[in-house]
């Protein structure tokens, strides 16, 4: 049994904590295998190589990885994948993106959004907007699946580094090229890693009430999220989304605020561990998971409550 | 040129979905079924395509019961011109994979030759989010998945996507696979006169055999499972209750 474990890394930058908690929750599958690619990936596959619990790490660096599109990447993943019985990945955008192309090219059913490993071809994921747990069991010769990273702890980082070896990238396809990146930069922590969430709803009305939101944040220093409704409305860009087809969140500290707690939204969030609502409406259904609900206008709760922090 | 569109068949997004005491399923025996709500997008999208005059005719495609043709009638009563229902389950409890969805959908390609396909991102009932990428794999075409804008034009479709980071745009020779993501439109309302309308627009019926499809699942549901449930909590009166109870009773502070 051997996996091979796609990086994620972005413009030659490891994601560490999404490869990470990949790595958990692929360890108890074979030995770990992680593959850095990119138009630069040495020094994410340096990062890599530290992760506890990883074995090798391949290096792929070619301009058509450049900006991980999906027909060059699951090219190169193909051309790897004779040599482990499963192919995974931490379920980012990225990965959803090239493990169904992987698994189609392998004549494999994919599995995604993995929340738990029974054994080396069981597997429990959450259907229905987490109203069911699905456990599966794959009859392929490789499993090909993407693991949710707010289900597994991070594995450590250590000293000792594994071997890095370089491989060759097969010819680019040439379906498709990259255009522009619309990335915010911004110096709080990520979503899907943070600690601590503050996110916003239709409640708070506004793309410039959603700086009150921000405001608690950051005297938390917590990320932002927000609901659909919110960044339809333009309230908030659509990274921030939390939700059965947005981020999954697991933080210590998930505060919902003007937020109705629809099923689409508690699917995002409601591993947290503690959850605070906020909603003047106190027959909204958030309150129903919350473990401390504050029935109050959220325009005089939010301010009072970043000030008392 | 023709856009064809994959619809499916799923529960309503607005009904409280229940799991089966024996834990074989969800129950999904009368309850309300609708078009997936991300295929409504992708009708949508491919739909406003036409009337801008860029699509000659818009196919919609449903795998799955009989009754799937209810959906192909609300494409069609959206305005789509035709519809493919291949039948492949008897039980509404049985759903085609991705996999073997993406199988059919080949061959369906290779006879009606679109210029562009437009799947939904996901749907809401397994959540796979997998089959318009397993599609363009198969096909061996480009794909821009998670779409939040679609512009077309000299052969290529030039696609902004909804991505972990914020948005990327990237250009794709056609013909191409696009997967709709929540923002790409708003999906019209289908009129009365439209609905009636729809009944006469073709549907025809085909079987997986037809195209020598396989669609024995790969994977087996060994069990569906109530999710852990969340015990509901407290109400406090005032932020400064709120503010003591996260840092002393929860520790979170
Ligand atoms: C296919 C599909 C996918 C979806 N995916 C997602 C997803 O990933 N994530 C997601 O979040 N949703 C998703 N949704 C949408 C979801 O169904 C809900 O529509 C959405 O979550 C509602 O957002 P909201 O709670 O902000 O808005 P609303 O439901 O409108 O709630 C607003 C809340 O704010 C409260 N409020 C108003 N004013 C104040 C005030 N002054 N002070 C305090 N409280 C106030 C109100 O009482 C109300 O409870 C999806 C829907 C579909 C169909
Ligand atoms: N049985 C089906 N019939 C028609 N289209 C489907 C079917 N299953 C999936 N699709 C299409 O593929 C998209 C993604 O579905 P999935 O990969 O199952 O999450 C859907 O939004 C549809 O556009």
């Amino acid at each position: 049994m051997a996996v091979l474990l796609l990086g994620e890394v972005t413009d030659g930058k490891l994601n560490l904590d999404a490869t990470s908690k990949a790595v958990a929750g692929a360890q108890t599958l074979g030995e770990v295998t992680v593959l850095c690619a990119g138009a630069s990936a040495a020094d994410a596959a340096g990062e890599a190589a530290k992760i506890e619990g990883v074995a090798k790490v391949l290096c792929a660096e070619d301009a058509s990885l450049g900006h991980r599109l999906a027909e060059a990447t699951a090219a190169l993943i193909v051309s790897l994948a004779g040599d482990y019985s499963h192919v995974v990945a931490p379920a980012t955008t990225d990965a959803k993106n090239i493990l169904p192309r992987v698994a189609a090219l392998l004549d494999v059913m994919v599995i995604s959004d993995v929340s738990g490993v029974v054994d080396a071809d069981t597997f429990e994921r959450p259907v229905y907007a987490g109203n069911a747990i699905q456990t599966v069991k794959s009859a392929d010769p490789v499993k090909v699946l993407t693991l949710r990273t707010a289900s597994f702890e991070a594995a450590a980082t250590g000293n000792d580094a594994a071997p890095v070896e370089t491989v060759a990238v097969p010819e680019a396809p040439g379906l498709s090229e990259w255009v522009e990146d619309h990335v915010a930069a911004s110096d709080r922590p990520e979503l899907t890693s943070a600690k601590r969430v503050v996110s916003g709803g239709r409640g708070v009305g506004s793309d410039e009430n959603f700086a009150l939101i921000e405001k608690l944040a950051d005297k938390l220093g917590a990320a932002v999220g927000a609901s659909r409704a919110a960044v339809d409305s333009g309230y908030a860009p659509n990274d921030w989304q939390v939700g059965q087809t947005g981020k999954v969140v697991a933080p210590e500290l998930y505060i919902a605020v003007g937020i109705s707690g629809a099923i689409q939204h508690l699917a995002g969030m409601k591993d947290s561990k503690i959850i605070v609502a906020i909603n003047k409406d106190e027959e909204a259904p958030i309150f129903q998971i919350a473990d401390y609900g504050l029935a109050a206008d959220l325009f005089t709760a939010v301010p009072e409550l970043t000030e008392k922090l | 040129m023709k856009v064809l569109v994959p619809v499916k068949r799923v529960i309503d997004y607005n009904v409280k979905v229940r799991v089966k005491a024996d834990g074989s399923g969800v129950d999904l025996a009368n309850v309300k079924m609708s078009m997936n709500p991300f295929d409504e997008i992708a009708v949508e999208e491919a739909i406003r395509l036409r009337e801008a005059g860029t699509a000659s005719e818009v196919v919609v495609v449903s795998i799955g019961v009989k009754q799937a043709q209810e959906t192909l009638r609300t494409g069609l009563a959206m305005g789509a011109d035709r519809a493919i229902l291949i039948v492949a389950a008897e039980d509404v409890h049985q759903d085609i994979e991705p996999l073997a969805v993406a199988k059919l959908l080949t061959a369906v390609i290779a006879e009606e030759e679109p210029g562009l396909v437009i799947c939904g991102k996901q749907a809401i009932d397994n959540d796979m989010n997998a089959t318009g990428q397993m599609l363009a794999a198969l096909l061996g075409w480009p794909q821009a998945t998670f779409a939040s804008k679609l512009e077309l034009g000299d052969g290529r479709a030039t696609v902004t996507r909804e991505v972990d980071g914020g948005l990327q745009t990237i250009a794709v020779k056609l013909p191409a696979i696009v997967t709709a993501d929540l923002r790409l439109n708003e999906p019209r309302y289908a009129s009365l006169p439209n609905i009636m309308k729809a009944k006469k627009k073709p549907l025809v019926e085909k079987t997986p055999a037809d195209y020598g499809v396989d669609v024995t699942p790969r994977l087996e549901i060994v069990k569906t499972a109530e999710p852990e449930g969340r015990k509901a909590g407290v109400m406090v009166a005032s932020v400064d209750e709120l503010v003591a109870k996260l840092k002393d009773e929860a520790g979170v502070l």
